[in-house]
């Protein structure tokens, strides 16, 4: 039997799952394969490798679309984007590095399957909220649609968000039509040096709030502890020996220029105020969307990605540290909470969960070695009737669990 | 308009129904007597009427749970309804169904600034949510038309959206989390305060599935701060294609409005006539814009709005200057429905969007399918994110005017579809467009979308007869065809 198959054509995608279905012959579902360390591990007979499948369909930037075929790296998306001024608003990280392997190698199906999203998830939504619609074969081998090109759209299920985050366990996507928006104009960084005793974490979770529930329309909040600060390659951050808050600021010149200003007199009484221009804010928020802090860390073996209410980030993160021993770095206002964790038995699930679970939230466990990923559960674990309905589900689309099998929950 | 056909076993067995959930939701919330019933045979839609079974207004999660349970042994439908005030016929009774009101789900749980949102129950009207919040400047951006009456959970069943759904989205990207009833009783949450839970986006999916997946019981929604300021342009222009134009020639300049709204003649006249909003009489097409942001920012961007007009030919140009002309511009948009009831003894509205770029061809095309049908049509579109509301009028007392009437609305939202649009933009498919699934989407599309549907309601009992046209057994969907045997794709490059 043939370990890897490299349908090139629709039809040939269709033919490879349907014999697949016929035979009930797992498969490997893989694009750019940069995150396939990112989930649980499988045990599959073959490999379907959709990197063939690649390329850009129709760009139309007055329509505010572009429909593209899945294994299009995420670069040669983002190229074409800013060459009409323009951006895929949800800012898909690149978390190959975070994940053990090479920089820009990400497929767009692969942002979308994960659904992951950068600091701009706070205002402009994930992945799940960009995908208009899309072609796919499902694991039953059948072609189907959902969805459109038109952002105001009801017609029907919204497949596309389930799609969005299904980690290529429901059907192999051969099209996907994104939202794209346009890119902003100018942007700027507003930092926040702490003057205050002991650890930031709780004032600057407050800050964040205060940031975001002002009308400055933020679009970044996140929360660099000293650690993280420490390693960050522009120059003020690293070498201000403590922890920095930071807001991004984005839109038309005049009016970055006053949010700005205004955002500063705001924050002015937490502590020493401090500004970054467009280069530094790329780099930055670069450094904070692909979690860079984290990457090729020996030290810390194990990652969590915590979402939480963002008012209790520090004190989730600070209940877990009392016990367990890591780094953080909180986004999205303290309600994304990246948890570098030293080895530990059970990977510090049990504590972790039992923490995250207090305040009402969803722990993944992001990275860990293939045989921790297989022993205990990467995603929040299922309750009882929310689990018989994602079955459901999954067996709607793949009821031969030919569509990789576990990936995301043992025998789902 | 062909429902599924009434059991009349279960029809029969009414009055043991009734007594049933009676013991189950106390005092007036079972309501059997025809008279009363009658307060609830029609929702928006209200070309279909039909008396439910029984009507049920449970006020407990726990109610709703033993309801649901109850129905489920015994084999009977359910018709979940929130405010009844949907435009697709989504809470169309059927004789055969218990109608599960949540009007009594009325309380705002809590509001929490911390997370910038709002825990309700789902009975609780759109605008009830920005009344308990604005006091600290904050809001619940959706905004559907009917926002006054409107309940949120009606908003999560329809993924309503509204005018300023094209700078700030629509229902799906403003909720949260939501506790739902399955069909059988059980009772799952889904999200909560935080963002993006991993593993499959099942509110994603309940979010507009017109009550066919569950009963929400109580909702999370995100709230906003107000922006500083909001200015409104009103554009006129001497043809609908320079106005088509325009609001495409906006969007490429990178500018997305709060609100981009258009109107056409017929649509200006009424609405003039009704509310005197101001609008010039004498321009085919008329576009309000909404900008919002700090001063600096409206300011700048109302500058480039007002150049890029210029070069579409705009004939007439005014900027508010007040907070209360900026509601007055906005007061003829929003009554532009009633406006056009004034004028017409019967109208009913569509509900397509089509590519910003068709705005001007499917306009031209409506004209001349209005010639064909003997009917008039007036327009007014979210123009912004090409969301059309053709307003077709005709007179019901008319023998086969209403006729007339719905298969001219089906051949303008084919035309969508041809175009590249669909068939709903923000009312939902309900029964009005059901029939017309099959344009946009062939057998196996749909059959994917009701395998959904079997994954939480194996049995068809939540709202059958909505969304799809052919309701298929959970058991004959789920059967694989497949032929083994053969080694396939002898050309997929292996290795």
């Amino acid at each position: 039997m043939a370990d890897t198959l490299r349908p090139e054509t629709d039809a040939q995608l269709l033919d490879a799952i349907k014999w697949a279905a016929a035979e009930k012959t797992p498969l490997e579902v893989v694009g750019g394969g940069s995150k396939r360390a990112f989930g649980r591990p499988m045990q599959t007979a073959a490999t379907l490798d959709l990197s063939a499948l690649s390329g850009i369909e129709t760009y139309e930037p007055h329509e505010l679309f572009m429909t593209v075929r899945p294994s299009t790296p995420m670069a040669e998306i983002e190229a074409a984007l800013a060459e009409k001024g323009q951006h895929l608003a949800f800012e898909p990280p690149d978390l190959g590095p975070l994940l053990g392997g090479a920089a820009g190698v990400g497929t767009i199906g692969g942002a979308v399957a994960t659904n992951i999203a950068g600091p701009r998830r706070v205002k402009e939504g994930a992945a799940r909220d960009h995908v208009l619609g899309f072609h796919a074969v499902s694991g039953r081998g059948e072609v189907f649609k959902s969805g459109g090109t038109v952002v105001k759209n009801v017609t029907g299920f919204d497949l596309s968000k389930l799609m969005a985050g299904s980690f290529g366990t429901l059907a192999a996507m051969s099209s996907v039509t994104l939202k794209v928006l346009p890119a902003p104009e100018k942007i700027r960084t507003v930092l926040i040096r702490w003057r205050i005793d002991g650890a930031y974490d709780h004032a600057a979770i407050q800050a964040m709030s205060r940031g975001l529930g002002s009308s400055y329309d933020v679009s970044g909040a996140a929360y660099l502890p000293a650690a993280v600060a420490g390693l960050s390659a522009v120059d003020y951050i690293r070498a201000s020996g403590d922890g920095v808050t930071a807001f991004r600021l984005e839109g038309p010149g005049p009016s970055v220029e006053h949010r700005t200003a205004s955002l500063r007199q705001e924050l002015a009484p937490y502590g020493e105020i401090e500004e970054l221009h467009t280069q530094n804010s790329r780099t930055l928020w670069r450094e904070v969307r692909d979690v860079q802090a984290f990457a090729g860390r020996d030290d810390l073996p194990f990652l969590w990605k915590l979402s939480v209410p963002p008012a209790s980030g520090s004190k989730t993160a600070f209940r877990i540290l009392e016990q367990l021993r890591g780094e953080v770095l909180y986004d999205w206002g303290g309600g994304l909470i990246w948890l570098a964790l030293q080895s530990v038995a059970d990977a510090g699930a049990g504590i972790v969960r039992r923490f995250v679970a207090e305040v009402g939230g969803h722990a993944t466990l992001m990275r860990a070695p293939a045989n921790i990923r297989a022993a205990i559960p990467v995603f929040q674990p299922l309750k009882g009737a929310e689990a018989n309905v994602v079955k459901g589900v999954k067996e709607g689309f793949d009821p031969s669990g030919v569509l990789n099998p576990g990936r995301m929950y043992e025998g789902i | 308009m062909l429902m599924p056909k009434p059991d009349a076993a279960v029809i029969a067995r009414r009055r043991d129904i009734v007594k049933a959930l009676r013991a189950i939701v106390p005092g007036e919330g079972v309501i059997d007597a025809e008279d009363e019933i009658r307060a609830f045979e029609c929702d928006g839609l209200m070309a279909y009427r039909q008396l439910p079974m029984v009507v049920c207004l449970p006020e407990t999660t726990a109610e709703v749970s033993a309801v649901l349970k109850y129905c489920h042994d015994n084999g009977i439908k359910i018709v979940p309804r929130g405010a009844g005030t949907g435009l697709s016929g989504g809470a169309l009774p059927l004789a055969d169904a218990v109608t599960l009101g949540l009007s009594k789900f009325n309380q705002i749980l809590e509001i929490d600034f911390d997370n910038r949102c709002v825990v309700t129950q789902p009975g609780v009207t759109n605008l009830g949510i920005t009344g308990a919040v604005e006091h600290a400047g904050f809001y619940y951006a959706p905004d559907p038309s009917s926002q006054i009456a409107c309940s949120i959970g009606g908003n999560i069943a329809e993924n309503s959206g509204g005018v300023h759904s094209l700078k700030y989205g629509l229902t799906t990207n403003n909720v949260l989390g939501v506790e739902m009833v399955l069909m059988n009783g059980e009772v799952i949450r889904l999200g909560g305060k935080h963002l993006d839970s991993g593993g499959l986006d099942l509110l994603g999916v309940v979010t507009g599935s017109e009550g066919l997946l569950g009963v929400i019981t109580e909702v999370t929604v995100r709230i906003l701060r107000k922006p500083e300021t909001a200015r409104a342009v009103l554009l006129g222009f001497p043809s609908v294609e320079d106005g088509g134009n325009c609001v495409a020639a906006v969007i490429s300049a990178g500018i997305i409005p709060g609100g981009m709204e258009m109107m056409d003649k017929l649509a200006i006249h009424a609405t003039e006539d009704f509310v005197h909003a101001g609008y010039p009489l004498d321009v085919e097409s008329l576009i309000v814009i909404e900008l919002d942001g700090p001063e600096a920012e409206v300011d700048h961007l109302i500058a480039r709005v007002r150049a890029i007009a210029e070069e579409c030919n705009a004939t007439y140009a005014r900027l508010s200057e007040s907070e209360e002309e900026r509601l007055k511009f906005w007061s003829g948009r929003k009554n532009a429905f009633p406006a056009v009831g004034r004028i017409s003894p019967d109208y009913i509205c569509m509900d397509g969007t089509i590519p910003r770029a068709k705005l001007a061809e499917v306009l031209k095309r409506m004209n001349e399918l209005s010639a064909q049908h003997g009917l008039r049509v007036a327009n007014v579109f979210h123009a912004g994110d090409g969301n059309l509301h053709p307003l077709i009028l005709f007179d019901a007392n008319k023998e086969g005017d209403l006729e007339k009437a719905e298969a001219f609305g089906a051949d303008i939202l084919r035309l969508c579809v041809e175009v590249g649009g669909v068939l709903t933009g923000e009312h939902g498919v309900g029964i009005e467009k059901r029939d017309l699934m099959g344009t946009m989407f062939t057998e196996d599309d749909m059959k994917q979308q009701q395998r959904v549907k079997c994954a939480f309601d194996p049995g068809h009992l939540m709202n059958p007869g909505k969304v799809y046209p052919t309701l298929h057994r959970c058991a004959e969907l789920g059967k694989m065809h497949v032929h083994h045997g053969k080694l396939p794709f002898p050309d997929i490059p292996r290795f």
